[in-house]
């Protein structure tokens, strides 16, 4: 592979997968706010 | 008023399900067939560009506009638009929010049955000790329903029935407990199988060479991917292609994510979800999808056969052969994976596919949930077995064009202009950012508003007066100097004078070839047909809800 590919590869790849993560993470990290979901309004009424 | 009770479980569970529709089998078999035709590593630049200014903001609008409509009480898009744009007719472009999804899971669920089909080959040991050419004929006869290779009869029509048996009674099971189940299991697996297939894919090097493909190397097939050629940047047809690409990847455009989003409820984010689904599918895409295909190949039986041979029936005709070279054990897990990340990859998305139509009844007809599903699995056989059985004259890629291709951009391009132009971008923007977990980036006010309908604009006309062979400069040349603009037979306009099809009859003297093609057209025409009558039946439909609603509750309070 010529250097020119692998640093696109490399770079665009390592964005992705950042975003990806930070994301996911956030969504993982934030409660939900109101009782949208049946397991947040089980665990509100537990 | 609406029967539908549905909610969903959890958060994850949401981004999980929105992520797994969005995740379909173009992840792996579309995006890198593309970017290999489209300049390699330069296509990932407009393709990146076009997943910001026209992804990402038709992701915020159809999540948005779904929490909209589900608070009023609407799970399908006909009756969201009709509550944001006050005239009448809006609420029929809606119907392409429904009807795309009927049309698109008729033949989206046939290859979703190989999958499930080739998972079971692949624990059987089918394959095993096959040559390339019968690997790729296997799957010849497999589609041509007149001949049975495994001794089961009709076994394409079969796993055709048993995959459309499964995604009904998943579908019955209801949002928490069907959908979202489907998608907490299938998408980590999907990942799992994608993470290991990708890094047999990177590490493959040149240990695939052999006597008949000396210059195999994977390292090959990942530098002409990769290798930025940046002239490529100024040409059109690459930018359609990148557009056309994020509107397949992302199912943007369908009426899939409205429905999704119409179970949220008003003080819940939809800015982060839309934002983690849509990158949770760049990933799988970007990172996985143009690791396994092209390495793998390009590491067995070198670039050139790749560049000669990149497309979808690679899937299915060659990479069931390519495994064999990791002996008999890794050959089979090998094949689970692939056929089954294909599977997971196929299923969470033709299950978001039934759901407006199931939101549709539910709200406006007052169905009960596991009625509508089983009516939603019953037309879509219908519509279906065309495909299934008229594989071979074309009727297959005919849906595909219309549902899978024509009808998401001209959804795309009037739900923008609905909710920008005519609901207002100041609503609208208050709609994205209301209970926000992040912080919208404000330039994309100005992006909603011009440049996404903008750039849905342009593809629209790109695929209207799509130039010969895609050669925008020559198309330019030709009319200025008053010869001139030739269009491509792929363009819309040719597409439906069938001019491609009647040029190959045109130029046939074989007699069965030419009997053939005009069986051809013929099925090609009646499938359109049977299409047309769908959209209209539907269009009655949304016609019949809307003069039984109560006055006032038409459009727009």
């Amino acid at each position: 592979m010529t250097t020119g590919a692998i640093l696109m590869m490399i770079v665009t790849m390592a964005i992705v997968t950042a975003f990806a993560v930070y994301f996911f993470i956030k969504v993982l990290r934030t409660p939900p706010k109101s009782d949208s979901y049946i397991q947040s309004n089980q665990q509100r009424k537990e | 008023m609406s029967t539908n009770t549905e909610r969903w479980g959890t958060r994850v569970g949401l981004v999980l399900a929105m992520a797994g529709n969005a995740v379909g089998l173009g992840n792996f078999l579309r995006f890198p067939v593309q970017a290999i035709n489209n300049g390699g590593g330069a296509f990932i630049i407009p393709y990146l560009v076009s997943f910001l200014v026209m992804g990402i903001p038709l992701l915020w609008i159809e999540w948005a506009m779904g929490r909209f409509g589900g608070m009023r009480g609407h799970h399908s898009a006909p009756f969201m638009l009709d509550t944001m744009a006050r005239q009448r007719l809006w609420k029929y472009f809606g119907v392409f929010g429904i009807w795309t999804n009927l049309a698109v899971a008729a033949y989206y669920c046939y290859i979703e049955s190989w999958t499930m089909s080739y998972v079971m080959h692949s624990i059987g040991r089918t394959f095993d000790g096959m040559s390339q050419t019968e690997v790729a004929n296997f799957f010849l006869n497999y589609v041509d329903i007149t001949t049975t290779t495994t001794g089961i009869p009709f076994e394409a029509p079969v796993f055709y029935i048993l995959c459309l048996l499964l995604n009904t009674w998943i579908l019955s099971r209801g949002l928490s407990g069907g959908v979202e189940k489907t998608a907490k299991i299938g998408m980590p697996l999907l990942i799992l199988f994608g993470v290991f297939l990708a890094i047999r894919g990177l590490t493959l090097g040149t240990s695939g060479a052999s006597a008949s493909h000396p210059d195999a190397s994977a390292w090959a097939g990942l530098n002409f991917l990769w290798s930025p050629q940046f002239d490529s940047l100024a040409n059109p047809k690459v930018w359609l292609a990148a557009a056309g690409q994020i509107f397949f990847t992302l199912s943007v455009g369908m009426g899939t994510i409205h429905c999704y989003a119409a179970y949220v409820k008003a003080k819940d984010d939809v800015a982060l979800n839309a934002m983690s689904a849509g990158w949770m599918n760049e990933f799988v895409e970007v990172v996985l999808g143009s690791s396994i295909v092209i390495p793998i190949a390009a590491g067995y039986l070198g670039l050139d056969w790749v560049k000669e041979n990149a497309g979808f029936g690679m899937a299915f005709q060659t990479m069931p052969f390519l495994f064999e070279n990791w002996g008999p054990v890794l050959a089979a897990i090998a094949g689970v994976f692939w056929f089954g990340l294909l599977f997971f990859a196929g299923i969470t998305s033709s299950l978001a596919m039934g759901t407006p139509w199931m939101g549709f009844l539910q709200d406006e007809f007052n169905w009960g949930r596991e009625k509508s599903a089983w009516s939603f699995g019953a037309l879509v056989l219908v519509m279906g077995l065309p495909t299934v059985f008229f594989y071979n004259y074309g009727v297959f890629s005919e849906y595909d064009y219309w549902a899978g291709t024509v009808s998401l951009v001209v959804f795309a391009l009037a739900e923008s202009i609905v909710f920008s132009w005519i609901f207002g971008i100041d609503k609208g923007w208050r709609e994205i950012t209301s209970g926000a977990d992040m912080t919208v980036p404000i330039p994309y006010k100005f992006i909603i508003k011009y440049i996404t309908p903008l750039f849905l604009l342009f593809v629209f006309i790109g695929s209207v007066f799509s130039p010969m062979g895609g050669d925008w400069a020559g198309a330019w040349n030709s009319l200025l100097a008053g010869n001139g603009w030739i269009l491509d037979n792929g363009s819309l306009i040719k597409m439906v004078l069938n001019t491609g099809l009647r040029e190959q009859i045109a130029a046939t003297t074989d007699p069965a070839q030419l009997e053939h093609l005009q069986t051809s057209l013929t099925l090609v025409s009646a499938s359109r047909a049977l299409l047309t009558a769908v959209f209209v039946g539907v269009c009655l439909m949304v016609y019949t809800a809307a003069r039984r609603r109560p006055r006032g509750k038409e459009s727009g309070t």
